[in-house]
C-alpha cells in the first residue's frame, strides 16, 4: 500500500490508534520520515520534487505536532471514533470544575499583588499542573481501557479550559519578568 | 548484459560529482564563507589570508566601490559613504531603527525598507549586502577556481520575514544559488555537535555586533532539532559600543556633532572595550579626536561592566522566556554554547553561568571559535545540501521564531502560527464577511507576539476580490498561512462556500519582485562588467547541469520504479537538455529545464512515496 498525505497521524507514523503512546518511538518515526522527506534531501533538485518534498514535509510535521501533544492527541481520537469535540458549542462543564476554575483566577489575581509575584503564580502553576496530569491519565484509561469516548470527549473540553489558564499563567510570568 | 554509458562531452559522467557549496555568515561587523576543501570544513582566507571580512562597503564615487579592510579603514574620515553594519538595517523601515540620530548615514525614507544616501546614488541595505556577499562569493571562486553551485546563507534565529526576505534578496543579487537560509545558533550548533559528537540539549547564546539569539537545542543521532527560540534582532556589541561612546563623550564633556566625530566616539569604545575583553589590564583608554582635538577618558573594566550589564540583562531575560517556553528545568540543559564575537567579555560569560544558578552541572562552552562557527556549520549544511554528503547524516528541524497572525475587527490580531512551531508548516483558518453582500475583503498579514496589530510587525496587506455577494457571515474565506523551510512565509486566501475560487498569493512586501532584482542585475549591480547576455546564458547552462546531474542521480537510484517506457521518456529529456545546453540561446535552454522538471514529476512523487515506504517498512522489520 502506498502511503498517502491524506492518510490519518497513527498511519502516516505507524503507530497504534491508542492515546498511550511512546515519545521516543514517535520522535524516531518522525526522523526516519523526515530523513526521507524533507525539503532539505531535495535542494539539489528541481522545483516539483522540492514542492512535493514541502508537501510532506508539512503533513509529518502536522502529525508529529498534533501526536506529542496528549490533549490534541486525545482530541485528535475522539473525533476518529466519531465524537467530535466542538468545543464552541460544547461549554456546558460540571459545576465543580467551574467552581474550580473560579478559584484559579482568583488565586491568580491574589499572587499577582504577592510580595514575591513570581514564586505565588509558580505555586499557583504547579497545582494547575498537578490537576492537568491527573486528567490527562484519565483520559488515557477513557480512550484505551473503557473505551468510553464521549466521556473522553467531554474530560478533552475540561482540558482545553486548563491549558488556557496556564497560557494566563506563562503571560502573567512572562510580564512579570519584562519589568 | 549491461551496457556501458557514455556521457556527453563536457557534462559529467558521475552523477555523484561533487559539487562546491559554500557556508556564508553574513554578519552585522564581519562576514564569512566556508567551505569544504580537502575533506575538512574550513573559512576560506583572502589573499592576505585573513578569514574575516568586515562587513563595510565604501562607496568611492558613481561606479567603483572598496569592501571590507580597505573600507573599515576610511570610515571616521567618509562616514557617510562608509556602510557598517548594514545588517542592522536589513528588512526595516526608517521608523523602525532606533536611535537613528546617532547613525552618521543619509538615511532616505522608502515604502517598505530604509535606503542610504551615498555618493554612488540611493543604495537599499539588500544592495550593500549584496556587495559583501559578492565579494565573499569571489573568493570562493578564486579559491577553488569554478564556480559555486549553491550557498547557505545564516540570518539570526529572530530574524522576522521582512529581515529574512531581504537577506535572500541580497544573495540573489549576489549571483549566489541559496540553498537554503539557516538560523545562526543552528549553524552554530551543528559545527559544535558534529565535533564533539553531543547528544541531549544544548542551548546556543549568540551575542553578536548587532543581534543577540538563543535557541535551545535537541541533539540526536545527527537530528538537530530546535525545541525553541527567542532573541533581539536589535541587541549586540553595537550597542555596548554605543553606551561606552555615549559615556565617555559625557565624561570628555564633548558632543559628537558630525557623522566624523561620532564615528570616532564609536570605533574608540570598540577599541577600548576589545582591550578590556582580551588583556588582563584593567583599564583602557577611549581615544578620539572630536572636532579635530584628541580627547582621552580613561574606561575601567568595573566601569564597562556597569554600563553593559543592562543590555546584557535583556538578553538573559529573553533566555529565561526560551527556557519557559520549552518547558524544560535549568539543570536539564547540557550545555551552552557561546557564539558571536561579543561573548569574548568576561562580563557576559559570567552573567550566563549565573542565570543557570550555582547548582547547575552543566558547562559554558567557549571552545569553538565564537567567529567561525556558524560559517562552519552553514558549509556542513550547504554540503549536504548539494548532495555531497552521505544519505540521512543530519538533518535540522528548525522552527518559526516570531508568531504569524492576521489583523481581524478592531485591531487585534488572530495568530495563525505560533511561534517555536516546527518549519516547513501550512496552516488554514476561515474568515467570513463583516457586511451584507460584501465582495472584497483586506487581508493584514503581521508577525510578532502581541495582541494588537500596532504592536506587530506589518508584513503584507493584499485583498482578495470577487466574493459573490452574500448575507453577511455566509462566506468562508479560507486563509493559508505556510512557512518554507527557509522560514518564509507566503499567503493564499480562497472563497470557499460558493464554490467560486478566488485565490491570491502574496510575499511580504519587503522582498523584492523578481523583476527588481532582474533590473538591479541589468544595472550592473554585482557583476560591473560581465556582460549580461553571456550571464544569462551561463546561469541557464548552470540551472541545466544541475538538473541533468539530479535526474540522472534518481535514475541511478529509483530507474526500477519507472517502466521501459517512462524511462524512455525522461532520458529522451535528459539528452534534449544536453543537447540544447551547449547550444547559445538561454531561453531555449530554460525551456528545457522547464520540460525536464515537468516531465520527472511523476517520477520524483513515485521516489517520495518509496522512500517512506522504505523507511516505515525498515522500522517494522527492526523492531519484530
Amino acid at each position: 500500500m502506498l502511503p498517502r498525505l491524506t492518510d490519518n497521524d497513527f498511519v502516516l507514523f505507524g503507530l497504534p490508534e491508542r492515546q498511550g503512546l511512546d515519545r521516543a518511538r514517535l520522535d524516531e518515526r518522525r526522523r526516519v520520515l523526515q530523513a526521507e522527506v524533507h525539503p532539505d534531501r531535495f535542494a539539489a533538485e528541481g522545483a516539483a520534487a522540492q514542492r512535493l518534498a514541502m508537501q510532506w514535509a508539512v503533513r509529518v510535521n502536522e502529525a508529529h505536532a498534533r501526536l506529542k501533544d496528549p490533549l490534541r492527541r486525545a482530541a485528535y481520537l475522539c473525533e476518529l471514533r466519531g465524537v467530535p469535540i466542538d468545543a464552541e458549542r460544547n461549554t456546558a462543564m460540571p459545576p465543580a470544575f467551574l467552581a474550580r476554575q473560579m478559584e484559579w483566577r482568583e488565586a491568580l489575581d491574589e499572587a499577582d499583588s504577592a510580595p514575591d509575584a513570581a514564586a505565588a503564580i509558580e505555586a499557583l502553576d504547579d497545582e494547575v499542573m498537578r490537576d492537568e496530569r491527573a486528567g490527562l491519565a484519565r483520559l488515557e484509561q477513557l480512550l484505551d481501557e473503557a473505551g468510553d469516548t464521549a466521556a473522553a470527549a467531554a474530560e478533552v473540553r475540561a482540558l482545553m479550559f486548563v491549558a488556557r489558564f496556564r497560557e494566563d499563567i506563562a503571560r502573567r510570568l512572562e510580564a512579570l519578568d519584562a519589568h | 548484459m549491461a551496457l556501458l554509458q557514455i556521457s556527453e562531452p563536457g557534462s559529467s559522467p558521475d552523477p555523484h560529482q561533487r559539487r562546491i557549496a559554500v557556508g556564508i555568515d553574513l554578519g552585522t561587523t564581519h562576514s564569512l564563507v566556508a567551505a569544504m576543501r580537502h575533506g575538512v570544513v574550513e573559512c576560506l582566507p583572502d589573499a592576505a589570508g585573513r578569514v574575516l571580512l568586515p562587513s563595510a562597503v565604501r562607496y568611492l564615487d558613481a561606479t567603483r566601490r572598496a569592501i571590507g579592510y580597505s573600507a573599515l579603514a576610511s570610515q571616521a574620515e567618509d562616514p557617510e559613504n562608509t556602510i557598517v553594519s548594514v545588517k542592522r538595517l536589513m528588512g526595516r523601515r526608517l521608523a523602525d531603527i532606533r536611535q537613528r540620530e546617532k547613525l552618521p548615514y543619509h538615511l532616505v525614507d522608502r515604502p517598505g525598507m530604509v535606503a542610504l544616501a551615498t555618493v554612488a546614488g540611493e543604495k537599499t541595505p539588500v544592495e550593500v549586502s549584496a556587495e559583501i556577499l559578492a565579494s565573499l562569493r569571489q573568493r570562493a571562486e578564486d579559491t577553488f577556481d569554478a564556480e559555486i553551485f549553491g550557498a547557505v546563507i545564516t540570518v539570526p534565529a529572530y530574524f522576522d520575514d521582512a529581515q529574512r526576505q531581504a537577506t535572500k534578496d541580497a544573495a540573489q543579487l549576489a549571483g549566489l544559488n541559496v540553498l537554503r537560509l539557516i538560523s545562526e545558533p543552528t549553524a552554530a550548533a551543528v559545527a559544535y555537535g558534529l565535533d564533539h559528537g553531543s547528544e541531549g540539549l544544548y542551548a546556543v547564546y549568540d551575542l553578536g555586533g548587532g543581534t543577540f539569539d538563543i535557541s535551545l537545542l535537541r541533539l540526536t543521532k545527527g537530528v538537530f532539532e530546535v525545541v525553541a527560540t527567542g532573541g533581539d534582532a536589535a541587541l549586540g556589541g553595537d550597542d555596548i559600543d554605543q553606551v561606552v561612546a555615549d559615556w565617555a563623550l559625557d565624561a570628555a564633556g564633548v558632543e559628537a556633532a558630525s557623522p566624523q566625530d561620532k564615528r570616532a566616539a564609536l570605533v574608540a569604545a570598540r577599541s577600548a572595550k576589545e582591550m578590556l575583553s582580551g588583556a588582563t589590564s584593567e583599564t583602557a583608554a577611549w581615544r578620539a579626536e572630536i572636532a579635530g582635538q584628541l580627547r582621552e577618558v580613561e574606561l575601567s573594566r568595573a566601569q564597562l561592566e556597569a554600563l553593559a550589564r543592562p543590555l546584557v540583562e535583556r538578553s538573559l531575560r529573553e533566555v529565561r522566556r526560551v527556557l519557559r517556553d520549552a518547558k524544560v528545568a535549568r539543570e536539564a540543559v547540557q550545555g551552552v554554547v557561546m557564539v558571536g564575537g561579543s561573548t569574548r567579555m568576561p562580563l557576559v560569560r559570567r552573567a550566563v553561568a549565573e542565570l543557570f544558578g550555582p547548582q547547575w552541572q552543566g558547562t559554558v562552552l567557549t571552545n569553538v571559535n565564537p567567529d567561525e562557527v556558524v560559517a562552519i556549520g552553514a558549509a556542513i549544511q550547504a554540503n549536504a545540501l548539494a548532495g555531497n554528503a552521505k544519505d540521512g547524516e543530519l538533518l535540522l528541524l528548525d522552527v518559526i521564531a516570531l508568531s504569524l497572525g492576521l489583523e481581524t475587527m478592531g485591531g487585534l490580531v488572530e495568530r495563525i502560527i505560533e511561534r517555536n512551531t516546527t518549519i516547513p508548516v501550512a496552516k488554514a483558518q476561515d474568515f467570513t464577511t463583516f457586511k451584507d453582500g460584501q465582495t472584497a475583503m483586506a487581508l493584514h498579514v503581521v508577525q510578532g507576539e502581541r495582541d494588537r496589530v500596532e504592536d506587530c510587525r506589518s508584513l503584507a496587506r493584499f485583498e482578495l476580490r470577487g466574493i459573490p455577494p452574500m448575507a453577511a457571515g455566509a462566506a468562508r474565506i479560507r486563509v493559508t498561512f505556510q512557512v518554507d523551510a527557509d522560514g518564509l512565509l507566503s499567503v493564499s486566501a480562497r472563497e470557499q462556500a460558493s464554490g467560486v475560487e478566488a485565490a491570491v498569493t502574496v510575499k511580504p512586501s519587503y522582498g523584492l519582485a523578481d523583476e527588481d532584482i532582474a533590473r538591479m542585475l541589468r544595472d550592473g549591480f554585482a557583476h560591473a562588467d560581465a556582460d549580461m547576455a553571456a550571464r544569462s546564458l551561463r546561469e541557464a547552462q548552470v540551472e541545466a547541469e544541475r538538473m541533468v546531474l539530479a535526474t540522472r542521480s534518481a535514475l541511478a537510484a529509483d530507474g526500477h520504479l519507472l517502466s521501459a517506457a517512462e524511462r524512455a521518456e525522461i532520458e529522451r529529456l535528459v539528452a534534449e537538455t544536453v543537447r540544447i545546453a551547449q547550444g547559445a540561446d538561454a531561453q531555449a535552454v530554460d525551456a528545457a529545464v522547464k520540460a525536464l522538471a515537468e516531465g520527472t514529476e511523476a517520477f520524483a512523487a513515485a521516489r517520495m512515496n518509496h522512500g517512506i515506504r522504505q523507511a516505515l517498512a525498515g522500522k517494522r522489520l527492526e523492531e519484530v
